[in-house]
């Protein structure tokens, strides 16, 4: 996984709340085996005007020049600003896989679904929660100001704009520090592996019937 | 001390070990494995060379992209066959037990694991599925994870998780006649929106709930995550029980006794603490139908579709335009004048036997109606249909002119070759109308199996009661 630590990058902001994970990454893309290759395919009902199917090329289909990252001014943008209850729905992990694929380090909202949240931090990618009258100041700020970007410092915890306000985030202490370190946490499981042993060792004396042999 | 809820009586009964700051290694019991979300988790295992830690713990079934006609001819999209036979070979090289897509056992991972007692009461049950949630109507702690969780327990049977809060949703009352689980839990994520329960485990309680069936509380159960909540669960009681007696892998003899006498300690103590509690009051819930592109877009029957002028919040008045303009629907349209195209009966939401019956009653001895260009029936498993046609459902529903299909997810998700074409709308017993869900374009309306199949009949919306 790719460390996170301080990022500065241009901001899309995609102004309507309950952002499904099927309107991430349509249904038809998910029958890939692999983890990778998702961005073209992101918001791909939204971003194009045809019907997308996995294996065509995409850079012969018609875009929608209504979409915010199709317009010039968010080429780029590695940051997504969006609103409430962004990511709900399904728990397909190839929501956060197509949104870093795209280039997207970060996601601003004032709330996220629990599973897309979650997976995220597993992606390299930092779900930020600011409060609903901040991201509702930010979506004006973008509008009024082309190239509008943002400095997301991980290490402090602050989101900073170009006029120097400064907005601070929580972020759990232990999912910072793997995101901070690019950590697979298998590997830290592992280094518990005889607390588990002790933990099933128990569990077999107490529910002997959860165990086929 | 406080008494306990039924969450943190399942918490605390897994927890392997939990550093100061409430961060904890959550023991699994049972691991649910589908094809569209496990292949870059057995991937991940062969790169590190790293086993699967508990192979008994595992069952895992092909469902989202089996075709659900013609399945003797394999499946037609080369596409969706290397992502099942991917599960077949991951499954043979890591030695976990498989129903594959010929196996009269194979279904939707919701239905079959509690149809084989795979699900037992206080497990804890994940799948990389959202909708796992389901399993909870039995006492479980259940709820969906991403492809890196699904790796993370092949390897280590364990999860990294906080604690979520606990919210009870206490549905008094009885419900009337023509009422299901399905109309309950709408009218739930209709009252507390579609992140009400983001944060919490939700415990579904009260006398609706109880009187309802083991097949009914998991139709409530598995929405609760379209209401927010990872996980939502009901207390065990008699029924609870009795449902697995005599199942596969459900324990017999005296492991049966003492599994059983377990169970009976799983429900809320009287005292125990929620951090939220929401009360309903059941007799006043109608058959709901949704209206809109969020499932908390819903009314009951009898209603219209809403006005998004009269909504105050700004954000969410455009969300509904946005909904209306998709969904090609005029504020103040009554909602029994809308026609629809399509009927899917199925899915992990209403595709068990239970659902298939309260259907099948309402369209005995009619016909579907001239503008309905398909209505079909996915029966959620194997054996689901095997029952259904030893009951002789399936030739009623042909006789009214339902296609009688083979078990998997089908048009919920429209990930195999079932779908709807852009603009066309259809009356689903599915659990999700977000845009595009059942296909680019499609236009979904949630409802209960009886709501469906009525509307199948008059090919438009309308209420079952006086159906």
């Amino acid at each position: 996984m790719k460390p996170f630590t301080r990022h500065t990058g241009i901001v899309a902001p995609l102004d309507r709340p309950n952002v499904d994970t099927d309107a991430i990454i349509p249904k038809q893309f998910l029958k890939s085996i692999k983890r990778s290759g998702f961005g073209p395919n992101l918001f791909d009902e939204w971003r194009y005007l045809d019907r997308g199917e996995p294996g065509i090329d995409n850079s012969k289909r018609p875009l929608n020049p209504e979409f915010v990252l199709n317009q010039a001014r968010y080429q780029g943008a590695s940051i997504l600003l969006a609103r409430e209850n962004f990511g709900c729905g399904s728990s397909r992990e190839h929501a956060p896989w197509a949104l870093e694929d795209f280039g997207f380090r970060a996601i601003i909202a004032p709330s996220y679904a629990d599973i897309f949240y979650n997976n995220c931090f597993k992606n390299g990618v930092l779900p930020i929660v600011l409060d609903a009258a901040v991201v509702g100041e930010l979506f004006k700020e973008i509008v009024t100001h082309p190239g509008y970007r943002l400095t997301i410092d991980l290490h402090t915890q602050k989101v900073s704009t170009p006029s120097g306000k400064e907005y601070s985030f929580a972020v759990d202490a232990f999912r910072k520090h793997c995101l901070l370190n690019g950590l697979d946490d298998i590997g830290l499981t592992l280094q518990h592996v005889d607390a588990i042993r002790a933990y099933e060792q128990q569990r077999r004396v107490v529910a002997p019937w959860l165990f086929k042999s | 001390m406080a008494g306990r809820a039924l969450y943190d009586k399942l918490w605390d009964a897994h927890v392997v070990r939990s550093d100061a700051d409430g961060t904890a290694f959550l023991y699994i019991d049972r691991h649910l494995v589908h094809e569209v979300t496990s292949p870059q988790a057995f991937e991940g295992l062969r790169i590190a060379s790293r086993p699967v830690w508990r192979v008994d713990s595992v069952l895992a079934t092909p469902d989202h992209n089996v075709p659900t006609d013609g399945r003797a001819r394999g499946i037609a999209d080369p596409v969706s066959r290397v992502q099942v036979e991917t599960l077949d070979q991951n499954c043979q090289e890591f030695g976990l037990t498989e129903f594959g897509m010929s196996d009269v056992r194979q279904g939707i991972v919701h239905v079959i694991g509690p149809e084989q007692g795979a699900t037992l009461p206080g497990m804890t049950v994940v799948c990389g599925d959202s909708h796992t949630s389901t399993h909870g109507a039995f006492g479980a702690l259940a709820f969906g994870i991403g492809t890196s969780e699904v790796e993370h327990v092949l390897a280590t049977q364990c999860l990294i998780q906080k604690k979520s809060r606990a919210m009870l949703v206490r549905v008094n009352g009885s419900l009337g006649a023509g009422v299901t689980a399905k109309d309950v839990v709408l009218a739930i994520i209709g009252r507390i929106g579609t992140a009400g329960g983001t944060g919490y485990a939700i415990e579904f309680g009260g006398a609706a709930i109880q009187s309802l069936s083991v097949e009914g509380r998991m139709t409530v159960c598995n929405m609760a995550i379209e209401a927010g909540a990872r996980a939502g669960m009901v207390a065990v009681d008699q029924k609870t029980i009795d449902y697995f007696h005599g199942r596969p892998y459900a324990p017999t003899g005296e492991m049966w006794t003492r599994a059983v006498a377990a169970w009976r300690d799983l429900q809320s103590d009287a005292d125990a603490v929620f951090d939220h509690i929401v009360e309903l009051d059941g007799s006043s819930i109608a058959p709901q139908v949704t209206w809109g592109t969020s499932p908390e877009m819903v009314v009951p029957i009898m209603a219209r579709v809403p006005d998004p002028a009269q909504e105050t919040n700004a954000v969410k008045r455009e969300g509904m335009r946005a909904a209306l303009k998709y969904m090609g629907l005029e504020a103040n349209t009554p909602i029994a004048q809308i026609a629809v195209d399509k009927v899917f009966i199925g899915s992990c939401t209403n595709s068990r036997i239970e659902d298939l019956r309260a259907a099948a009653a309402v369209i005995q001895g009619r016909r579907i109606a001239n503008n309905i260009k398909l209505a079909m029936v996915v029966p959620g498993s194997g054996l689901v249909k095997q029952q259904a046609e030893k009951e002789g459902l399936d030739k009623l529903f042909s006789a009214a002119g339902f296609e009688w299909r083979e078990p998997g997810c089908s048009m919920c998700l429209a990930m195999n070759a079932d779908r709807l074409e852009p603009g066309e709308r259809c009356a689903s017993t599915s659990n999700r109308n977000f845009e595009g869900r059942q296909g680019a374009g499609g236009r979904t309306h949630l409802v209960s199996p009886a709501m469906a199949a009525a509307a199948a009949i008059a090919g438009h919306f309308v209420d079952v009661r006086n159906f």
